[in-house]
């Protein structure tokens, strides 16, 4: 038994809004799979609940004629890993959704529901961050759009208000066309388990040199983050091993990882630095078997 | 907080009065599904799958009222006539049984995979390994539970030696 | 011929069904729920408890603390009654404690109608502890102004020392070569996927009725008698089908306090059941040991002398805590028998959960220090790993030093063999490059144990079995042994339709134990049931037999001498061919004829006056990926001398379980405490590392059929011999691949972080 306090059922995001926008406390409940377990371990902030589960309204993922992907909020991780919009266009994003958790919670778990509850692991967080994603808040006062990086503001602290329902997540097709990504995620078991370190990158690359380089970690600091300064330094630079070295060498200046009783700071540095080298040398690889 | 919620079980239609707060897990126990286990609570275990449609759920994490016009299937309805499922029969043909207490929660993932990937001829053994990440079993060491999942998707009865030697998979 | 065969387990089809019931799948009208207030420290006195605010709730039957309960300790090891005092199990333990040794102990309970009401009560009860220094660190419990844990105890459970074999001194002088090293094992958890679950109410006639998720219900009973001052003849314990143990059910737990409770409550039934979080801390643990371990060695590779120096850390309360270093040391001996022992061992108490019995008993840490040291020596005399064991394992007709019998069944040379053809070992060796460079590197690695079938002569190792014919010339048997999940119930049918000649299929196993029903045995622990209780079955199968033939001869007017039973018929001796009569009719006759029979039963109870070694070993090829800081396991066979072997698949079962819990408490599992607050940090299953069906690598067995002549059909235990070496066979194929021995445990990547640091490999 779950100890709501209250519980409402919402048939439309506009209902969902308008339930949040009653009750303060309230917050949204869509895959459960994070909310419930919240409060299986009776923390006292989940206790009012506005059901969102299964709104078909957030379930849909489209691809316009100019590109532009948008993703429901509502859509569930494996749906994100096997859906041919996605593993098609943006097979990193699917790579990151199929390392969470185990399939049973990848089948009911959200996507939007990973990245509203501002966990700095979210496995979907680092692919969506090097998609320069932009995530759809739809509340009282109306819609708004902003990068996914500024979503993000503390550990377990996103730009959401109260009423807010995060509706969609979009991406722009110079985003992803013409680039070469890859998520890995660094963990303690190879399934079932909360990331150590994730790292995703993508390269779009000319001429054999880095065009534009974009990497972005979970768990290496208070958010998922984007590494900004060492983008800026491989812009230019040979799309080969040297480009390995130049990152491991600069991107911890971007990271904040600290020590926790899961691993130590020294540690998560260390894998930092290898997840830099080993997901750009898969990307350089892809690149290689594009362009022989 | 009670609702009236309908869904088919087994194959059978119920109705049943369901508290908001009751995970889908406590109300099939209440109502004799003691089938489904729980280990966790919380989705880390796979003790308690069920198959909402053709989705293995863990039903700690899945409300009850969520089951509304949904068709859920549990390990008590595979058997048909007295006779055991093809994974059912598997699990103890491969010697897939032991303390049993994950063994419904695993059958049920099983049975969504064989029947998905039943006439899928490029299964792997990461493949059924993928499929069955969300199920702890602590006794059987999993070896036996892929060995099961083969037999239902290979046509002959894979060999029965049990002492031949098991080539380690490669390539993972 | 059952013996042998791979029959279909007993409980096969109730489990793939779902219609097996356990414990939590029981329930009565009014069954209330209890829940323990634990206690958030890892040390400090209750100075101040008021539950009258939980009292006062609605739908609260009752709640109890430290007050209320009977102030006699209790031990709760599931051990059999020792007649030597000197022997017993440490009772340092009462229902609900005004002291908290551990992070999580108990210091209140409440009764209540729902889950919600019992939550919701505990958080009203107060408490106001008195905090006191945690000592979680060897050196700090050991420190000599540490505050005692429990009194009298200086933190020091039980201390004791020997040597075997000869003189130690002229060894050690007679040694070419001392090895030595110091090993760390880590604390892990059974993490059987059913948490412990109790329930207890009041029958008719006054008596407690406890159904419990237990391997020891018979010791249960007596434990509940013992912790409540109530007589034994009054307490009834049933066992339904259980989800997994692995040690952490033979051990009174939930037991006394559903009996206290219902005794307390005028008779109505109460459920106790642990979360997860709650069976991860409130239950047992394996022990951590600090060991020292010293080899001396002779140029030619000559095993002399192993000396022992370990301390295990029992935690809160003893538990097995004094028994489990000295029965895994004692146990290790059968391996290299020819070599002197020096052992000193040290049960000292800390402030995190107990540590108990957990498959293995010990032997998991011991045999990661010896087998490592092993390897290490092995490297510095230059012999390969395969033949400096090879030289040194037991032989049939060695004399164990501490019982001073000759080893009669001993296959560790011929498993050895096995286990290096299965792999390649000689090719491969001859490979692999040494030193190795670059980021993935490969290596092998060995790893033996020996082991024990019960633990006669420690303690006593009783028995029973019933057979009863049934009017259909079927038979029941019931026997007080405890099928967990490990076969227990499939193999004493398989031993009973062979010694009496009728088929498995008419063998009815009565599976859930009932203390009122079912005869005397310790129950499941050891690896001793097929071997002890085997023995029981035997004899009652043949006493059965025996009066089958007599009967028959009473019918027939034949000899029944000239008779034997094949196939569910009473055929004629020689020839076999000829049908005298069914089971059936003769079974019929003795139930009903006016003038003759009776039901026809046989019911034996015995000790088991012997105990055979089992051996084997663990061979594992893998890589290592320096720069990610991962094992990768490509091939690894566990190849058992378990003698003959009942049931091939039921044992390859065992094995690949052992295995695999073996690569877990290698590779990812163990229980964080923090060394200064006693804090657990992973009380759950996301962040206590149990492999998943990712994690674990294509597993492999092979067995060396020994025939073990103190059996009746040859068997030796297998039950905890698989979990035993996988961890030192790995960590020798790390040294292997990467020059780096690693002596703890888990070799994580965390851990292989640091060493490889360290080393300057990263």
């Amino acid at each position: 038994m779950f100890d709501f306090e209250s519980y409402h059922k919402a048939e439309s995001v506009d209902e969902a809004i308008a339930l949040l926008a009653q009750n303060p406390k309230s917050i949204p409940l869509a895959g459960g799979t994070d909310v419930l377990v919240r409060l299986h371990q009776h923390h006292q902030d989940y206790r009012h609940v506005v059901d969102i589960h299964g709104l078909k309204e957030l379930k849909e993922i489209s691809k316009n004629p100019n590109g532009v992907i948008r993703i429901g909020s509502g859509v569930t991780f494996t749906t994100l890993t096997e859906h041919p919009l996605i593993t098609g266009n943006i097979p990193v994003l699917a790579q990151g959704a199929s390392s969470v958790g185990g399939p049973q919670v990848r089948n009911v778990g959200t996507v939007g529901g990973n990245i509203c509850n501002g966990a700095p692991s979210a496995d979907s967080a680092a692919p969506l961050l090097i998609l320069n994603a932009t995530v759809v808040l739809k509340g009282t006062q109306g819609q708004r759009e902003i990068p996914l990086h500024e979503f993000y503001q503390g550990p377990g602290k996103v730009d959401r208000m109260e009423s807010e329902i995060l509706t969609s997540i979009v991406i722009a097709p110079e985003n992803y066309q013409c680039w070469f990504a890859k998520y890995h995620k660094y963990a303690m078991r190879d399934a079932m388990d909360i990331a150590t370190i994730g790292c995703a990158g993508a390269c779009n690359i000319e001429g054999g040199l880095v065009n534009q380089l974009r990497l972005a970690y979970t768990v290496a600091g208070p958010t998922p983050l984007r590494c900004w300064k060492t983008e800026q330094i491989a812009k230019g630079a040979k799309a080969d091993e040297s480009l390995l070295e130049l990152v491991k060498s600069s991107v911890l200046k971007d990271l904040r990882p600290r020590d926790s009783w899961r691993a130590s700071k020294d540690f998560r540095q260390h894998v930092i630095q290898t997840l830099a080298q080993r997901v750009l040398q898969a990307i350089l690889n892809q690149c290689g078997e594009v362009k022989p | 907080m009670n609702r009236n919620i309908s869904f088919t079980i087994n194959g059978k239609s119920v109705t049943l009065l369901v508290d908001v707060r009751q995970s889908l897990l406590e109300v099939l126990r209440e109502h004799g599904y003691t089938s489904v286990k729980e280990g966790c609570g919380v989705g880390e275990c796979g003790a308690c799958t069920i198959l909402i449609g053709n989705t293995p759920v863990d039903s700690c994490l899945y409300l009850a009222v969520w089951a509304d016009g949904r068709t859920i299937r549990t390990v008590e309805g595979e058997t048909r006539n007295g006779d055991l499922s093809e994974v059912q029969q598997a699990y103890l043909d491969a010697g897939a049984v032991q303390c049993g207490y994950c063994t419904p929660g695993l059958i049920m993932t099983s049975t969504a995979f064989v029947e998905k990937n039943k006439d899928n001829t490029s299964i792997s053994r990461h493949d059924i390994k993928r499929a069955h990440a969300g199920n702890l079993c602590r006794c059987t060491g999993y070896e036996t539970i892929i060995r099961a999942v083969e037999q239902c998707l290979t046509p002959e009865k894979p060999n029965q030696d049990t002492h031949c030697k098991c080539k380690a998979e490669s390539g993972e | 011929m059952a013996v042998g065969k791979s029959v279909q387990r007993k409980d096969g089809v109730a489990k793939v069904t779902g219609k097996a019931r356990y414990t939590d799948d029981f329930s009565m009208p009014g069954m209330r729920v209890a829940k323990y207030l634990r206690s958030p420290i890892a040390h400090g006195r209750v100075v101040r408890i008021d539950t009258t605010r939980a009292e006062k709730l609605p739908g609260v039957d009752g709640v109890f603390t430290f007050h209320d309960v009977p102030k006699n300790t209790f031990a709760t090891a599931g051990h059999p009654f020792s007649l030597d005092p000197e022997h017993g199990d440490v009772a340092d333990r009462l229902l609900l404690t005004d002291c908290a040794r551990f992070q999580g102990d108990e210091v209140a309970v409440v009764v209540t109608r729902d889950d919600m009401t019992a939550h919701k009560a505990l958080s009203l009860i107060e408490v106001e502890y008195e905090n006191l220094k945690p000592l979680i660190r060897m050196q700090d419990v050991l420190a000599h102004d540490a505050p005692e844990l429990h009194k009298r105890s200086r933190n020091l459970i039980k201390e004791h020392a020997y040597t075997v074999g000869g003189d130690y001194k002229k060894a050690i002088e007679e040694s070419d070569h001392l090895i030595e090293g110091v090993f760390e094992t880590q604390i892990v958890q059974h993490c059987h996927l059913e948490n412990h679950s109790s329930y207890a109410y009041m029958d008719d006639m006054d008596r407690i009725v406890i159904v419990s998720s237990t391997q020891i219900p018979h010791i249960a009973r007596r434990i509940v008698s013992e912790a409540l001052n109530f007589p034994l003849s009054r307490i009834r314990v049933i066992k339904p089908h259980i989800g997994g143990g692995f040690g952490n059910k033979q051990d009174v737990i939930l037991e006394p306090m559903v009996a206290f409770l219902t005794l307390k409550l005028g008779g109505i039934p109460i459920r106790l059941k642990l979360n997860r979080e709650e069976c991860m801390v409130g239950t047992r643990v394996r022990h951590p040991l600090h060991i020292q371990v010293k080899a001396g060695i002779s140029q030619e590779g000559n095993l002399n002398v192993i000396d022992y120096d370990a301390v295990s850390n029992t935690g809160a309360y003893a538990s097995h805590g004094h028994s489990i270093v000295s029965a895994a040391a004692a146990k290790t001996h059968y391996m290299y028998p020819r070599a002197i022992y020096r052992c000193r061992a040290r049960t000292i108490y800390g402030n995190f959960p107990s540590a108990g019995a957990m498959r293995g008993y010990g032997s998991p840490q011991i045999i990661f220090a010896v087998e490592s040291l092993m390897e290490d020596a092995a490297r510095k005399l230059g012999i390969d790993s395969v033949d400096f064991r090879l030289k040194n394992a037991v032989k049939p007709g060695d004399i164990n030093q501490i019982g001073k019998r000759p080893i009669v069944t001993a296959g560790l040379i011929e498993c050895i063999e096995k286990g290096r053809d299965l792999i390649d070992w000689d090719k491969k060796r001859a490979t692999l490059q040494t030193p190795q460079t670059g980021p993935v590197r490969k290596g092998l690695g060995i790893a033996c144990f020996s082991y024990l079938s019960g633990t006669y002569p420690s303690c006593v190792e009783p028995a029973s079995a019933r057979l009863i014919l049934n009017q259909d010339g079927s038979v029941n048997l019931l026997v007080g042994a405890t099928e967990i999940g490990q076969g227990s119930d499939t193999v004493f049918a398989q031993m009973t339709a062979e010694t009496l000649g009728t088929s498995y299929e008419k063998v009815h196993v009565v599976s859930n134990q009932d203390t009122d029903v079912t005869p005397f045995d310790s129950g499941a622990y050891a690896s001793r049931q097929t071997y002890v209780t085997g023995q029981a079955v035997m004899r009652a199968a043949s006493e059965l037999k025996d009066k089958i033939l007599a009967y028959a001869g009473v019918i027939t007017g034949m000899n029944p001498g000239e008779l034997d039973i094949d196939e569910g018929n009473i055929v004629i001796a020689k020839s076999r061919q000829t049908a005298v009569m069914s089971l059936k009719d003769l079974s019929m006759d003795a139930y009903y004829n006016k003038n003759r029979g009776g039901q026809i039963t046989s019911e034996v109870s015995c000790k088991a006056l012997t105990n055979a070694p089992s051996y084997g070993c663990t061979v594992v090829d893998l890589e290592i990926d320096i720069p990610m800081c991962k094992v990768k396991i490509n091939e690894i066979y566990n190849i058992h001398d378990a003698g003959v072997i009942i049931n091939p698949l039921t044992s390859e079962g065992q094995i690949h379980g052992g295995m695999a819990m073996g690569i877990g408490a290698a590779l990812f599992e163990v229980l964080m405490v923090d060394p200064d607050s006693g804090r657990i940090y992973n009380n759950n299953m996301l962040d206590y590392k149990v492999p998943t069906i990712m994690d674990i690598p294509g597993l492999g067995s092979g067995f060396v059929q020994t025939h073990e002549p103190t059996h009746p059909y040859g068997s030796k235990s297998l039950g905890e011999p698989p979990v035993l070496t996988p961890a030192p066979a790995i960590r020798n194929a790390i040294l292997d691949a990467t020059g780096i021995a690693i002596n703890e445990l888990p070799m994580n990547p965390k851990t292989l972080f640091t060493h490889f640091k360290n080393a300057g490999l990263l």
